[in-house]
């Protein structure tokens, strides 16, 4: 089985914002909640570089073991989804990810949250792969069809690639070796307590 | 007729002259720049980020939502264990610690009696307005305190006897009545403070009780106003724990308003270690206030206790009511 990563290559990411763009389109993602962003460090300064983030669907994660009603779960190709029927809203998941990936819709009182929304990895949820049901609560399931995520599949610099952890992290190695510079792989060593060595 | 050489070079010298005529009115932005600076090999990296004494990584962002300019946020997992590990430490010891050394009085005193006997003669000690208070913030501070604790713990001890479904939807109904509990809470809390501040100033006599084992150790009963140290205690942790747990309680209920994912981690761990104290405190209030002191829930029940109730734990208050006269001695119902 694969183990499905992200990695975005920062030297090449040009901020152009088609990914997050790509992503809400796809899957119909409600006004005010952003399943990927695109950060700028040092913005303006020589050597700034802008990396697309959203849900890294990390190893052992920091969302499912906070959970107080348990509704994360881990794919066989190691996508981390949740479950909406069981999320309450509590905002724990938030506290706890390092990438700032749940996101809420603000439904009800005070800033009260409804269920929480992140990054499917184009996987869908709990529901039968490719239902109505599905697609409503999750947004559309490329994986089940084949497909990789929209995001990376549609990225015009090729910045962010996604797939199996082992053929992306070589595709990102033979890439730092022919242009003999590279500023990591944003988020790996958080995630999945690796780095790419290059 | 000058050589046309000559000429190129005079014309060659004015355009020269009129690109730094143009550079100097206008200097491009990286003029200032040494053209060492190979931005390639100065790219900011993640490993230098991380390495930082507060490791963040931020940067800017274009949508409206502010707190997603946070990139990596690397304190997540402070707060992680803190919730999966030390908050579990704090709830098993002053819980489960509080309810042994409970268990272990109950075995050695039993329940306390009224020394004399039940007179059979009541005075009022609570007015209606008191218990009111009291049962309005006693009340919210139980349904808060379940359903804290079932958000904290309840997916160990409770939802593998429910199942995942009926556990989210109980979770989900406490987590609005937590909302919502917490505003008349507050408002109980008020109350308490105005109502009773007076008579819970920490005074000499209360050094007295604490020196004579306040009545829990040994069988003598030191003299007490209205509060005695004891209670006082109650009081002040009730005032200043429900205090914290208020700001805290009223930051999360209104998440990222004037705050940073680090303020929100903070008062989530206020919040969770203040109220487990609390709990604790509470449990033992619980058993000395119903089944470990005869006589004592009439307090909070009807309002009037037994005269000689009241001359036992109270000395002082009873002597003072009964100078007062009038609604000192009223005969049993």
């Amino acid at each position: 089985m694969a183990r499905m990563k992200f990695l975005c290559d920062a030297d090449r990411c040009i901020e152009c914002n088609a990914c997050v763009t790509a992503c809400k389109n796809e899957h119909e993602v409600p006004w005010g909640i952003n399943r990927r962003r695109v950060v700028t460090i040092n913005d303006g300064k020589p050597g700034e570089r802008s990396v697309s983030m959203a849900c890294m669907h990390c190893t052992d994660a920091p969302c499912a073991a906070v959970c107080p009603v348990d509704c994360f779960y881990t794919t066989a190709d190691g996508v981390v989804l949740h479950s909406k029927d069981l999320c309450i809203g509590c905002g724990y998941c938030f506290y706890a990810c390092p990438f700032g990936a749940p996101q809420y819709p603000r439904v009800g009182n005070f800033g009260s949250r409804g269920k929480m929304d992140k990054c499917t990895y184009c996987a869908g949820g709990p529901e039968a792969d490719g239902s109505a049901a599905e697609y409503a609560k999750y947004g559309s399931n490329r994986l089940a069809e084949g497909k990789l995520p929209l995001c990376a599949e549609m990225c015009s610099t090729k910045a962010l690639l996604a797939g199996d952890g082992e053929i992306i992290a070589s595709i990102y190695r033979e890439r730092v070796l022919k242009r003999g510079y590279g500023s990591g792989a944003w988020g790996w060593s958080t995630a999945y307590k690796e780095t790419v060595k290059t | 007729m000058r050589p046309l050489s000559q000429i190129v070079a005079r014309l060659a010298s004015a355009v020269a002259l009129c690109i730094s005529l143009i550079c100097v009115a206008v200097p491009p932005a990286g003029a200032q720049q040494p053209t060492s600076i190979n931005p390639t090999a100065s790219s900011v990296k993640e490993e230098q980020l991380l390495r930082q004494l507060n490791p963040t990584v931020a940067g800017r962002i274009t949508i409206p939502d502010g707190k997603a300019a946070v990139l990596i946020q690397p304190a997540g997992q402070d707060w992680r264990s803190f919730h999966q590990t030390t908050q579990a430490w704090i709830g098993a010891i002053t819980i489960l610690g509080m309810g042994g050394v409970i268990l272990a009085f109950y075995f050695v005193r039993g329940r306390i009696p009224i020394g004399a006997g039940p007179s059979g003669k009541f005075i009022l000690r609570f007015n209606g307005f008191e218990r009111f208070v009291h049962w309005l913030t006693a009340g919210c501070f139980i349904v808060l305190a379940l359903t804290g604790l079932n958000i904290s713990f309840g997916k160990t001890l409770v939802m593998p006897l429910l199942g995942a479904e009926a556990f989210a939807f109980i979770s989900q109904m406490g987590k609005f009545a937590h909302n919502f509990l917490a505003f008349p809470f507050m408002l109980g809390l008020v109350f308490m403070f105005l109502v009773w501040v007076k008579d819970n100033v920490p005074n000499a006599i209360d050094v007295a009780w604490f020196k004579a084992g306040g009545g829990l150790i040994g069988s003598a009963h030191p003299p007490a106003k209205k509060f005695n140290g004891g209670q006082k205690l109650i009081f002040w942790s009730v005032i200043l724990g429900g205090a914290a747990l208020s700001v805290s309680g009223v930051l999360l209920l209104f998440p990222f308003t004037g705050t940073t994912i680090a303020d929100m981690q903070l008062a989530q761990m206020v919040h969770a270690a203040v109220s487990l104290v609390l709990v604790g405190i509470m449990i033992a209030h619980i058993y000395i206030g119903s089944v470990g002191m005869e006589g004592a829930f009439d307090a909070m029940g009807s309002g009037q206790v037994d005269l000689n109730w009241a001359k036992e734990h109270h000395s002082l208050w009873a002597a003072e009511q009964g100078a007062k006269g009038g609604r000192s001695a009223q005969p049993a119902e």
